[in-house]
């Protein structure tokens, strides 16, 4: 077992507000690592630290098998970074980026490698277009084709989808899981549940710290929550009701059924004994992926803010 | 339905007042800016200065010539700085721009004015900014009249005289019509050179920040180095275009003069052009937006115009704002376009201006390094 990313310390404040507190993570090479957490929660630092654009207060690691410190250079070289705001040029056409990037990175064949990029992408008869003039999943896959022209070994991408339609959106996963398929070690941010789910392995970061790792499964049952789903005519108007009950964590209304979730079973049993009557119908199921992410984040608040969770 | 209603356009003027309280450099630009014009141009221009370096050349040391000098400086337009002993150093320092003015006694002065000759003294002034030399020329007007008065009463000369015992020559040197064009269009190749200069690098390096593709520069193997020298030759090639058709456009429309010193004038071109863009380098490292970038670049602007010694002289500025306008590059860089244009100044005479533009490369673009190796961090 090859380790891709292997960092453990890592710590970065901005005007005295720390924004990453000994964070530490270990990536085996050729997965898929989905990087969630509330905004504000270091992501996007984190990224930036991990491919060097900035400096961490304090920690240590390697990327790749290089040091993060001291050799920034050799990771830069060998990692695409794909930023959340599109950041190529949109007043050059995409075939202008990508021929950039290519001279930047100082790559050989570079016309062969160009074509070969807008070809994959399926962008040759436009190649001649501005970037900018691009839609927004377009957009994105363009920016994953800079990111991969140089063919890196790891690749950070940050909130790569968000607001890419759903068809656009599954394009790029699909492309994400070939260049895993080829060996590549892939970080990526986000907030849809469903990539989450197509992650091969997720880290959950809140406040500045990693608070959950391992499979989608793994997390959800770590996270030892108790959900029960409620269905029945108007079920879902007693969310405001249940909301307030001691033992209750969250209610969330899917559609014409609820999700009613704490860290305690009996106590939620408890909570919800009153409404077991016609037409509620009360299963017990498995949390999903983003009740667990709405119980971790209220855990991060209540550490930080002290006497929040007073009430329980 | 109403086409104009009072409310809404409260709300928005209501929005507009926390915005513009939000955007601390805007603020700054409508309380301080003022203020400080007023405060600093008000005070600083002088249009008829006076206390202008002087140097004399005495051929003869006699009670006349004494008289004469101190008549001189009594009209407070000239301060006697220096004493030449020959005319060859006299030139010189008047190339070289260390003094405005140079006067000539010459000798056998007070033995020709004794014998009603009317000798001459001469006064040469360095013309080449008209407006600084103006208002002391015709202070010399009656200067014929009045210097040896008390010298010659008792004297037969004295008495009942109708002509005056001696006559002023007045030579304007290196612009001797007085033209204006000749002393503002070299000016005008500062101006413009730092206008477009600083503003188009300022902005061309926040709008990279802006846009988001700064972040992706840097991810790359690119170095801070690499990207700011990449950026900014681009635009020393603009320079040069620039530079080349405003002399052309000074020679063809204007007829200014080209009296040679291309070295100093290709150093200084050079130099300037170098300091204008780290200097919109350094811009943009402090400014966030566009907009900003493009207030710092008109903050830099206005006293490169006003203090510099484009539009109004610098000598008839008082000594702070003089010690201001020395360390804007513009006031250097007009002093080795005009001495190079106007007077043939050598490498050697434009060296002092040379210096001090090199200092504000070295300076500007060190602290353009410092600043931009933590533009994320």
């Amino acid at each position: 077992m090859t380790l891709a990313i292997d960092v453990a310390g890592l710590s970065k404040s901005f005007g005295g507000r720390r924004v990453v507190e000994d964070f530490a993570i270990q990536l085996e090479t050729g997965r898929i690592c989905g990087f969630l957490g509330p905004n504000g929660a270091g992501k996007t630092t984190t990224l930036r630290m991990l491919c060097g654009l900035l400096t961490p207060d304090s920690g240590h690691g390697t990327c790749l098998g290089f040091d993060i410190g001291a050799q920034a250079d050799e990771i830069k070289r060998r990692t695409g970074y794909m930023t959340q705001r599109f950041s190529l040029y949109e007043d050059l056409t995409i075939e202008e980026n990508l021929t950039f990037i290519a001279r930047v990175y100082g790559l050989d064949r570079r016309g062969e490698r160009v074509g070969e990029a807008l070809k994959a992408l399926g962008l040759e008869a436009r190649r001649r277009q501005l970037a900018g003039a691009l839609s927004g999943g377009w957009k994105q896959r363009l920016a994953l084709a800079g990111a991969t022209l140089h063919e890196p070994k790891l690749l950070l991408l940050d909130e790569p989808t968000a607001g890419v339609d759903p068809r656009a959106r599954r394009t790029f996963w699909d492309e994400i899981h070939a260049l895993s398929r080829k060996g590549l070690t892939v970080l990526v941010s986000t907030h849809y549940m469903d990539e989450a789910e197509r992650c091969h392995e997720i880290a959950y970061i809140a406040a500045g710290r990693l608070l959950a790792r391992g499979t989608a499964d793994e997390v959800v049952e770590k996270a030892h929550l108790a959900t029960f789903r409620g269905e029945g005519a108007g079920v879902d108007r007693l969310s405001p009701e249940l909301a307030g009950k001691p033992g209750v964590e969250s209610v969330a209304a899917f559609g014409p059924t609820l999700h009613v979730s704490g860290p305690d079973p009996a106590a939620l049993e408890a909570a919800i004994a009153p409404y077991r009557r016609a037409p509620f119908v009360w299963t017990k199921v498995s949390p999903s992926l983003e009740d667990v992410f709405i119980h971790l984040m209220g855990r991060v608040e209540e550490g930080s803010a002290p006497g929040a969770g007073a009430g329980r | 339905m109403s086409f104009f209603s009072p409310a809404r356009v409260l709300a928005i003027l209501a929005k507009e007042f926390i915005q513009l309280r939000r955007e601390r450099l805007t603020y700054a630009m409508i309380l301080v800016f003022p203020v400080v014009q007023l405060l600093l141009f008000g005070y600083a221009i002088n249009d008829l200065p006076r206390h202008l370096p002087t140097a004399v050349l005495v051929q003869e040391d006699s009670t006349f010539a004494r008289s004469i000098l101190a008549a001189v400086k009594n009209t407070a337009f000239f301060d006697l700085v220096a004493a030449a002993r020959t005319p060859a150093e006299l030139d010189d320092m008047l190339r070289r721009g260390q003094v405005q003015f140079a006067v000539t006694i010459p000798g056998d002065f007070s033995r020709r004015v004794i014998r009603g000759d009317r000798p001459q003294i001469l006064v040469e002034a360095d013309a080449s900014d008209p407006t600084a030399t103006g208002g002391a020329v015709s202070a010399l007007a009656g200067l014929p009249a009045q210097a040896l008065e008390r010298d010659l009463t008792g004297l037969p000369q004295g008495r009942g005289r109708s002509v005056e015992p001696f006559e002023v020559v007045v030579h304007n040197r290196y612009n001797p019509e007085s033209i204006t064009a000749y002393n503002i269009v070299p000016g005008l190749l500062g101006v413009i050179l730092s206008m477009t200069l600083v503003m188009m690098t300022g902005l061309g390096v926040t709008r990279e920040r802006e846009r988001g593709t700064m972040e992706f520069l840097l991810s790359t193997p690119a170095q801070p180095l690499e990207v700011m020298v990449g950026k900014l030759a681009p635009y020393v090639v603009v320079g040069l275009i620039q530079t080349s058709i405003i002399l052309v456009l000074a020679k063809g429309l204007f007829d200014v003069p080209m009296a040679g010193g291309w070295a100093g004038l290709g150093l200084g071109i050079f130099l300037f052009i170098v300091g204008s863009l780290t200097l919109g380098f350094l811009i943009s490292t402090l400014a966030r937006t566009q907009l900003q970038a493009m207030q710092m670049a008109f903050f830099y602007m206005m006293p490169s115009i006003l203090l510099s010694g484009f539009i109004f002289p610098f000598r008839g500025m008082p000594l702070w704002a003089q010690a201001i306008g020395s360390a804007i590059p513009v006031t250097h860089f007009l002093r080795i376009v005009r001495g190079a244009l106007l007077k043939g100044q050598s490498l050697a005479d434009a060296w002092p201006s040379l210096c001090a533009l090199a200092i504000f490369v070295c300076v500007v673009s060190a602290l353009a390094m410092l600043r931009f190796r933590r533009t994320l961090d």
